[in-house]
């Protein structure tokens, strides 16, 4: 079976008069249907970039320098979005009808001058064509009520008057509950939440995961979800990327990589984050030092600077590629292949 | 336990901020954001402070700093000399000499050094304003200051925008710990910084604690965070105090519903154990127009008509064990697995 979505080698490069940000340096992994792969990592790690390298928004002075980014949209061969034009019309019939986007603030990402109902539908009638090919063009009436239904399926509460709601009425969690609802209207193939909880309380975040699993499951839906909660991305990923500083360190099935990581930095992020089934006021286990400045990433294997196995004379010249380590489990780790690496 | 005499006491501390309508402003009600609060914190101990946004953590935090003040209640504060002072009615200028005594560490490590000043003019002017003049004395305590917070002293005049997250939030606790302050309140220390920093700078409070004998009020709404460094915890509700106990007792038999609604929240990072769990249904009421009754009662998976009418009161079951909970005597919560055993009760 073909992936969804299969991004292979994708370097996204930021073109600063300070110097070249390689914020995407040689990323690989794959999505395959009703599938839910979790790309986790600190800041600068590139899973923000990455994403919307998917979605072809990178802003200048960003721009994808390499790699491939195939998409399944039907029986058709895959197309590279990589290769298509931003602003073209392919791309664009793409975007929110095949591929949806889940952003991390929804008060950013809602016009505050329309009600969140009215751009609801301005995307159902938009994206008509995509999510259904035949049959009559769809009135405001119709596209209208398929709204209150979308609303009542993420479990919007009064849904009737929601829709004539502008997103500055609706509390946090309501208002993300209306975006994945704007998210799912097209019936996208591939879901990409990017942070969806972050900047919502914990009794409201257990909400919208658990409506977002179910829906899952309901739809089908490929999601690439995007977080830095090591919670989150065990409780909602089957899949796992581990990304640092612009490269996978690591990939694998969540059980893998959460019990059998092969990766130092896995393994040492792992240990460092602190957990309510920790005894209280118990020292961590930490990383040493801190995430290099995005200017002064280091030559070599990103991670050697801070890496307690680091080998010396073979970390610091070569990048390690991504190699086998475990049943569909790779890591880029000269500890497991020490002659793969990526040419310079 | 008591042996320790208290170095905060908390009575009934409340305040409101107006809500103001129209063209000329006019206020129209009042939002109740901390709602009758009262605790103690001993000397050396971390008093771990937990709620959702808008539960009046911050603002509580604010009134003790004496940033805002309380509209009433009583704000007990031993002072270095041994005399206990009530912060909440003084002025700015009376508050003045206690002033080094309470300290803060901010949430934000990039807005709360100033981008301007080195790193020894932001340590050290703590130290200034507080009258000690002679910069040769300055740069040696800001050195004794940066060696205990885990940085290079010989960076001390760098400037804030060579330094990391992490690294910058070890100088604002550098600049907290400059005037030896009897209380350093926390707001979301680590909140900011990425999960492999938060552990270093968690883990430096943890040894502060113990090697200066810091008492602190740590504010954060992650609840394994508290759980790293609190000896007891505060769990906040719509401006109330709902419960509070030590950590083991809240994190390991917590009598509020909404504490353990809390605890099961919390997605754990182990795809074994499924956690993260839907515990309550409906969000956080408003503190402008609360439910009648008990605050929580719309979210409570155990309300009665009791709870739907009658406010409960802040009463001690156990020893140190508050609760504000109708029903906390008969009710088994299940709190966080203790490590080895498997996670999850029914409840």
């Amino acid at each position: 079976m073909t992936p969804v979505l299969q991004v292979n080698d994708l370097r996204v490069h930021f073109f600063l008069d300070e110097g070249l940000v390689r914020a995407v340096d040689g990323v690989s992994f794959d999505v395959h249907e009703g599938q839910v792969v979790g790309i986790v990592g600190e800041s600068g790690c590139g899973k923000s970039v990455t994403m919307k390298a998917i979605l072809q928004i990178v802003e200048p002075p960003g721009r994808i320098v390499g790699g491939r980014i195939l998409f399944q949209k039907d029986a058709a061969p895959p197309v590279d979005l990589a290769r298509l034009s931003p602003r073209g019309a392919e791309l664009r019939a793409i975007r929110g009808a095949e591929i949806a986007l889940i952003p991390q603030e929804p008060m950013a990402a809602f016009s505050p001058v329309h009600s969140v109902g009215d751009q609801i539908i301005e995307a159902l009638r938009l994206h008509e064509r995509q999510w259904r090919p035949t049959g009559p063009r769809l009135s405001r009436a119709e596209a209208r009520s398929m709204t209150v239904d979308l609303f009542r399926s993420v479990g919007i509460s009064m849904p009737q008057e929601r829709v004539d709601a502008y997103s500055w009425q609706l509390s946090g969690g309501l208002r993300q509950r209306a975006m994945i609802a704007m998210a799912l209207s097209c019936r996208p193939r591939l879901l990409i939440a990017d942070e969806p909880t972050t900047a919502i309380d914990v009794t409201t975040q257990a909400q919208i995961l658990n409506l977002l699993r179910d829906l899952q499951r309901r739809h089908g839906t490929a999601i690439v979800f995007i977080t830095h909660d090591l919670g989150v991305i065990a409780q909602m990923a089957r899949y796992v990327v581990v990304m640092y500083l612009g490269r996978v360190m690591e990939q694998g099935p969540v059980e893998q990589i959460f019990h059998a990581p092969k990766h130092p930095y896995t393994r040492a992020l792992l240990k460092s984050i602190p957990s309510v089934n920790v005894a209280p006021r118990t020292l961590l286990p930490t990383i040493a030092g801190s995430i290099p400045h995005p200017l002064g990433r280091p030559g070599g294997c990103p991670f050697h600077p801070r890496c307690p196995d680091a080998i010396p004379g073979v970390c610091a010249e070569r990048v390690p590629a991504l190699g086998p380590v475990g049943p569909s489990q790779l890591a880029s780790c000269f500890l497991y292949h020490r002659d793969e690496a990526v040419e310079p | 336990m008591s042996a320790t005499p208290w170095l905060l006491d908390v009575r009934r501390l409340r305040k409101s901020f107006p809500i103001r309508r129209g063209w000329n402003r006019k206020v129209v009600g009042a939002v109740a954001a901390v709602d009758d609060v009262s605790f103690t914190i001993r000397e050396g101990e971390t008093l771990g402070l937990v709620g959702e946004s808008g539960c009046g953590k911050t603002t509580t935090a604010r009134c003790i700093l004496r940033a805002l003040a309380p509209t009433s209640g009583e704000i007990l504060f031993r002072s270095a000399d041994g005399r206990v002072v009530d912060l909440a009615p003084l002025s700015r200028a009376e508050l003045r000499p206690l002033r080094p005594q309470i300290q803060m560490v901010f949430q934000d490590p990039f807005g709360s050094l100033n981008p301007r000043m080195t790193i020894f003019d932001n340590v050290g002017e703590p130290l200034l304003v507080n009258g000690l003049r002679d910069r040769r004395a300055r740069l040696a305590r800001v050195a004794d200051l940066l060696e205990l917070t885990g940085l290079r002293p010989e960076h001390m005049h760098r400037f804030p925008h060579a330094f990391s997250g992490g690294q910058r939030q070890r100088i604002g606790i550098a600049r907290a710990l400059a005037t030896a302050p009897r209380l350093v309140v926390a707001d979301e220390p680590v909140s900011a910084l990425d999960v492999s920093v938060q552990a270093q700078v968690l883990n430096l409070l943890l040894e502060l604690r113990s090697r200066l004998h810091l008492t602190l009020l740590f504010v954060a709404h992650d609840l394994s965070v508290v759980k790293h460094i609190s000896d007891r915890v505060a769990v906040m509700y719509v401006g109330q105090l709902v419960e509070l106990a030590t950590t083991e007792a809240i994190f390991g038999r917590p009598l509020h519903p909404y504490t353990a609604a809390l605890l099961r929240a919390v997605p754990v990072p182990d795809p074994l154990a499924p956690s993260g769990d839907v515990a309550l249904a409906g969000e956080v009421a408003h503190p402008a127009n609360p439910p009648a009754g008990c605050y929580f009662h719309p979210r409570c998976p155990f309300a009665t008509d009791a709870c739907r009418t009658e406010p409960p009161a802040l009463r001690e079951i156990g020893a140190g064990h508050l609760v504000r909970c109708h029903r906390a005597e008969e009710l088994v919560l299940a709190g966080v697995a203790e490590p080895g055993r498997t996670p999850r009760a029914a409840w």
